[in-house]
């Protein structure tokens, strides 16, 4: 029980729009430990984007607890959700949501300016640091128009990690990019939770599925199922196979 | 976050939104610029206006026919005394608080001399009268109390009336013609700049008043006696005793009405401070409009650039900004903004009112309180409606904030 870093009771969201009130999650109920990888599948509209939001206390649920850290998070105030947001959790979105005109470093240095912990005073060498695991070191000058879309992404997760998150929260972090440079995300997913970072993450190709450790299926708002992935993908080995088959081609 | 950080980030913040800067700035100058300048002219013609009724001399005195409280309306035409040469000498022989004194003869029509004609006003005054203006003589002489005496046909040139009749030569012991009457000039004036009310004191030709009486003015009559006090102070006294020898000289039994009006530069001003001040607040009305308008434009911008600033909001918000940290970026950003809006603005009233100064007739004077009420009143604008989306979007939840359209 002590590892346990995420854990939801009857976790329910209910958006309303005009009169109508729209289920999008209903009594959820999950748990997830230190160091797993997870990945979430269900169809559109079946509440994947809904829960992450919820778990990265970007968003209140309707009703329900959501235990960060053995923590019940529904009666924290406004600030202490926004040190969580800085402290414990990294969010990737599918879209970026990248500042434009604004160079990767400064980008990746956004959570250290929010830091009141004050770990760390050297905001420019630590956001190096982060675009240097991801592979950016090259571009940290550059600004998101710029950059392609998996260097915008990569951007966009070393923001995410550059705080020394516990947890990454990453919502379909593929969905706009090609397969090739899906691997490449997912390979730095993989390193990063090699590392010892909880991942979270959405996606909706079964194939990239198989890069987690396990699977949580959803459907109508609920979890439909939850399984251990048996034979995992590794997607440094994917990158090889890839390159190879590029190689060929040529 | 540290002082420094934020101003750093707020100048980036608006380094890199510059369009956007610029038309909010732009709001702000012209808003700023619009009411430093309109207040400034405004104020300009009021100084104008008092500098000119201090160049008539401060110790004037000046009489003039009828009552003051009737304004000749009661009385008409006939129903007041002229003033005559013995009023006159009565004043100047027992008065005792004055310096000068002297009939003011108005006439005028063309005149023929130098390179052709010109038409202009001319004076019928006493040798006295060029100190109660406080004039001066550029060259030549004045007349004396013998030339009035003697109704001699002599007069002293406005530099107005040399410029358009003798650019070239010294008119001096030139013969002009004043309707047709032939005159020689012995002197001419030193240039003496606009009046008030846009005549100038420069086109003008004074005469020995009795010539003029006599020789011009063809039935007309002192229409005015102009008096200088002996000093400011003794102005009221001086008065006074003007009064009772002015009824004496008229006749006058205890009951009756006076039928003359004294009035000193006080009065004057007065009367010519209200049509300035008007003016003032006229300008002024015009001047709060177009900030109205500047400011309408900083709202039109700041909520046209609101879905921007609400994504960016939500996206630092996501990365554990507290609502405090957004509010003080914000605050800060629209404070620079239009704090460097305002500066330029004024600096831009300030040229705007150097041209004014320099190149047109219009005077502009910059007063520094409305300096500090128009950059207040702009800073504020700016201030609240680059303050008050951020608010809003603050108070959102981060994904509601990200999602905003
Ligand atoms: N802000 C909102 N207001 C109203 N309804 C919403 C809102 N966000 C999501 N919904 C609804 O909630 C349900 C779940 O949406 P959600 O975005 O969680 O789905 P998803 O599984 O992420 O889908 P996708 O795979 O297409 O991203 C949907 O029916 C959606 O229409
Ligand atoms: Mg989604």
């Amino acid at each position: 029980m002590s590892n346990t870093i995420i854990k939801t009771e009857n976790l329910t969201k209910t958006y309303k729009v005009g009169e109508i009130e729209v289920p999008a999650l209903k009594d959820v109920n999950i748990e997830i430990k230190k160091g797993e990888f997870v990945a979430i599948m269900g169809a559109s509209g079946s509440g994947k984007s809904t829960l992450m939001n919820l778990l990265g206390c970007l968003d209140l649920p309707t009703s329900g607890n959501y235990f960060l850290d053995g923590r019940n998070t529904s009666n924290m105030s406004k600030n202490e959700y926004a040190d969580i947001r800085n402290q414990k959790i990294g969010f990737v979105f599918q879209g970026f949501n990248l500042l434009p005109r604004t160079t990767a470093l400064e980008n990746t240095e956004l959570p250290l300016m929010y830091d009141r912990m004050n770990k760390n005073n050297d905001h420019r060498k630590k956001a190096l640091e982060a675009l240097e695991r991801v592979g950016l070191a090259d571009r940290v000058h550059h600004i998101p128009s710029q950059l392609s879309g998996g260097q915008q992404q990569r951007v966009a997760i070393a923001r995410s990690l550059v705080n020394e998150p516990a947890i990454i929260l990453a919502d379909e972090p593929t969905g706009n990019l090609d397969s090739k440079t899906s691997v490449e995300v997912f390979n730095i997913f993989q390193n990063l939770n090699e590392e010892g970072i909880t991942i979270i993450m959405v996606t909706h190709e079964r194939d990239f599925a198989s890069f987690a450790k396990r699977i949580i299926e959803m459907r109508d708002g609920k979890v439909i199922k939850d399984l251990v992935i048996n034979n995992r993908l590794n997607a440094a080995e994917e990158m090889k196979r890839i390159n190879v088959e590029y190689e060929i081609e040529d | 976050m540290q002082a420094k950080i934020i101003l750093k980030v707020a100048v980036k913040s608006i380094m890199k939104s510059r369009m956007r800067s610029l038309l909010t700035a732009l709001g702000i100058i012209i808003g700023v610029a619009a009411v430093v300048v309109m207040v400034a002219v405004g104020d300009g013609a009021q100084l104008q206006v008092e500098n000119q009724i201090a160049s008539l001399g401060s110790n004037l005195i000046i009489i003039t026919p009828g009552t003051s409280t009737t304004g000749g309306v009661r009385g008409g035409a006939g129903s007041f005394n002229r003033f005559t040469f013995d009023d006159v000498d009565k004043i100047k022989n027992e008065c005792l608080l004055i310096n000068g004194v002297s009939p003011l003869v108005r006439s005028g029509g063309q005149i023929i001399g130098g390179i052709g004609n010109w038409f202009t006003q001319v004076q019928g005054v006493s040798p006295d009268y060029l100190e109660i203006r406080a004039w001066d003589l550029q060259s030549g002489e004045f007349f004396s109390d013998r030339d009035v005496m003697a109704r001699s046909k002599v007069c002293v040139l406005g530099s107005e009336v040399v410029k358009n009749l003798f650019p070239n030569d010294d008119p001096i012991g030139q013969q002009i013609r004043i309707r047709n009457v032939p005159f020689k000039v012995i002197g001419v004036l030193k240039e003496k700049g606009q009046t008030a009310v846009g005549t100038s004191n420069d086109d003008v030709i004074l005469a020995p008043s009795k010539t003029v009486l006599d020789r011009l003015s063809g039935g007309r009559f002192i229409s005015s006696i102009q008096v200088s006090a002996v000093s400011a102070d003794k102005i009221p006294e001086a008065i006074v005793e003007l009064k009772s020898i002015m009824r004496e000289s008229h006749k006058l039994s205890p009951g009756e009405e006076d039928d003359f009006t004294i009035r000193d530069q006080a009065d004057l001003s007065e009367a010519a401070t209200e049509t300035s001040r008007i003016l003032t607040i006229l300008l002024a009305s015009v001047a709060g409009v177009s900030l109205i308008v500047g400011g309408i434009g900083i709202m039109n911008i700041m909520l046209v650039s609101v879905t921007e600033r609400t994504r960016e909001i939500g996206i630092r918000l996501s990365v554990g900004a507290r609502a405090s940290d957004i509010l003080i970026q914000f605050l800060t950003e629209a404070i620079v903004l239009s704090l460097s809006g305002g500066a330029i603005g004024v600096l831009l009233s300030f040229f705007i009112a150097y041209l004014l100064n320099n190149y047109t007739s219009q005077s502009a004077f910059i007063k520094p309180e409305v300096i500090m009420i128009a950059f207040g009143f702009a800073g504020a604008i700016g201030v609240f409606f680059g303050f008050y989306p951020a608010r809003k979007a603050a108070a959102l939840n981060p994904i509601d904030a990200l999602r905003y359209e």
